[in-house]
């Protein structure tokens, strides 16, 4: 019970005298933690009220999710979505962000803004704004259209990070490899981006996750034949509690923790 | 690629002549333009999919149900008293939500701050988690957990806290709840990040002058934490504003904020003009909070806060 005893602060306070704030902060964790993984051990309860602990186990929220047709087509339109969005958000983000942090003309700064608006616009209002523009280029309910609204909400990200990886990037080794004779395209693909690759990867994988969670934008335009996984369960968890999106809750778990942990695997090594 | 190599070659060698440094800084220029073009596909993109149509929707909100310019859109939203109490309720939500969010987070931030670097990132996983789990995926949780036949009002009875179970999802209590857990990781990130970089030996010279541990704390270390929690709180009140899905899953319909009446003047009524005044308002409010805030803070310093 020394550490008790011990001074915690540069002020001398000890770790007694803070206990509480020790109590209280893993109080708080807990508080954030559990309601996000509890889902996954409720899913597997073979009550309508998902217990916990489920008194007896079954795996019928699953067969539900899987057995259904409806929540399948959800499921591919989504993860096809996503996926997609990466492969437009990404070049196109990196591109820009190189784009404004090489060429340092005067209004790069109100480009960058601009870059980021779709942050700082209240999704709602982007959703409507959306819906109403594809009704006119008739691009409302498909693939493309999701993917070109989930490009936009993604591009921020993809800016943000990318542009602070080319700030602590030194852009005179580009220059070497140009004076040596190398055409801009080829010094940037050569020498750049090898160094600011774990950016990229990062950006693409919140490219991933910011299509595959989003809700809103969704409910507007996706739906026919493309309905996203996202918009099916807003819509059933607005009608009554199915047990079957906690299974779903719990594969949406795995897949968002799975691309976040590769992303800060990519990190660390940058590091 | 000619052009592009033009100006590389003032780089390695001296301008020769006057003539000659102007036409290279003429290539210069046009080298940062053809530059800045690399970013053209992105802009365009953000110009078509949201700065033309959100454009569009400003200009609906200022027609009227006859197809003729009017404020009718606008007058509604003071003329109306039902349109009044949804105002209230979304400030009143955002601020609950913020001023939580700031009691509970910042203990939590400043305990994080204080450990040592490998357990604090142990830790942080735990505020992580949650924020890159689909809010979605946690809004149910909520609703799971809070419901009538729920693990709250369940262990609640067992032990005794209470004894009928308590309603406490579909109303204000529920969307509060949902919200603060979805907010926290924004408030907490950035001041995190800025609690970590303050300078240990301010509170140790605190201390040696005499400062009590609590003066030294408010009188220092409080102070320089304030750009972190402004940034933070910022975020949470801008996100709440706008804020949608967790409201319209937990609050069941008596909570109604600025967004939910958005969507339903468009899902139920089709009232374009409607939706749109209220867009309208609902991002000039935000703009306003943001341009406020950006005269004491750089933008791109929030922007970049909570990720």
């Amino acid at each position: 019970m020394r550490w008790l005893t011990s001074p915690a602060t540069e002020t001398q306070v000890t770790h007694g005298q803070r206990l509480w704030l020790y109590v209280l902060s893993v109080v708080i964790m807990i508080l954030l933690v559990v309601p996000t993984l509890i889902v996954i051990p409720m899913s597997f309860s073979d009550s309508q009220y998902l217990e916990f602990p489920p008194e007896t186990w079954s795996t019928r929220w699953y067969q539900n999710y899987f057995g259904s047709a409806e929540w399948m087509l959800a499921t591919r339109t989504s993860l096809k979505v996503a996926f997609l969005t990466m492969l437009v958000a990404t070049p196109i983000g990196v591109l820009a962000a190189y784009g404004l942090h090489a060429s340092q003309v005067a209004f790069v700064r109100i480009a960058f803004v601009l870059l980021i608006t779709p942050m700082m616009v209240p999704i709602v209002l982007i959703a409507v704004g959306a819906f109403y523009a594809y009704v006119k280029l008739q691009i409302l309910y498909t693939v493309t259209g999701l993917v070109l609204a989930h490009t936009v909400l993604a591009l921020p990200l993809v800016v943000i990070v990318t542009g602070a990886a080319l700030k602590g990037y030194d852009m005179s080794q580009e220059q070497a490899a140009r004076s040596l004779g190398a055409p801009r395209w080829r010094a940037f693909l050569t020498v750049t981006l090898p160094q600011i690759k774990f950016a990229v990867v990062t950006s693409a994988l919140l490219s991933f996750l910011t299509s595959f969670d989003e809700v809103i934008v969704a409910m507007f335009i996706s739906g026919g034949d493309n309905p996203t996984l996202t918009r099916n369960m807003f819509n059933a968890l607005r009608d009554q509690i199915d047990p079957t999106i906690a299974s779903i809750s719990t594969i949406m778990v795995l897949v968002t923790t799975g691309a976040m942990v590769l992303a800060q695997v990519f990190g660390q090594q940058r590091k | 690629m000619q052009a592009a190599d033009t100006p590389q070659r003032s780089y390695e060698t001296p301008v020769p002549s006057g003539m000659n440094a102007a036409g290279l800084r003429r290539d210069a220029r046009l080298e940062r333009l053809k530059l800045f073009g690399l970013s053209s596909p992105a802009l365009l993109l953000v110009l078509v999919i949201l700065v033309i149509p959100v454009g569009w929707l400003f200009y609906v909100s200022f027609i009227g149900a006859n197809g003729q310019f009017s404020l009718e859109n606008y007058e509604r939203m003071i003329t109306r008293k039902s349109y009044a109490r949804i105002f209230v309720t979304t400030f009143q939500v955002s601020l609950l939500t913020t001023g939580l969010c700031i009691l509970i987070g910042y203990p939590l931030a400043y305990f994080l701050s204080q450990l040592p670097s490998r357990l604090a990132s142990l830790c942080l996983i735990t505020v992580l988690l949650p924020f890159w789990t689909s809010l979605l995926v946690r809004t149910y949780a909520w609703l799971v957990l809070l419901q009538k036949r729920g693990l709250v009002n369940d262990w609640g009875i067992s032990l005794g806290l209470w004894e009928e179970p308590i309603k406490m999802v579909h109303n204000m209590t529920g969307t509060l709840i949902g919200m603060v857990h979805i907010m926290l990781p924004f408030l907490i990130l950035p001041l995190y990040s800025t609690m970590k970089s303050i300078n240990r030996d301010y509170m140790n010279a605190a201390a040696n002058l005499g400062a009590s541990p609590r003066r030294a704390f408010w009188n220092v270390f409080f102070p320089l934490s304030t750009p972190g929690l402004f940034a933070g709180s910022l975020m949470v009140f801008i996100l709440c504003l706008g804020f949608f899905v967790t409201p319209a899953v937990l609050g069941g319909g008596r909570v109604i904020m600025v967004s939910m009446q958005i969507v339903s003047n468009i899902e139920l009524f089709v009232n374009w003009g409607a939706a749109s005044a209220l867009g309208v308002v609902l991002l000039v409010l935000t703009m306003a909070i943001l341009w406020i805030a950006s005269r004491f803070l750089r933008l791109d310093q929030i922007a970049g806060g909570g990720h």
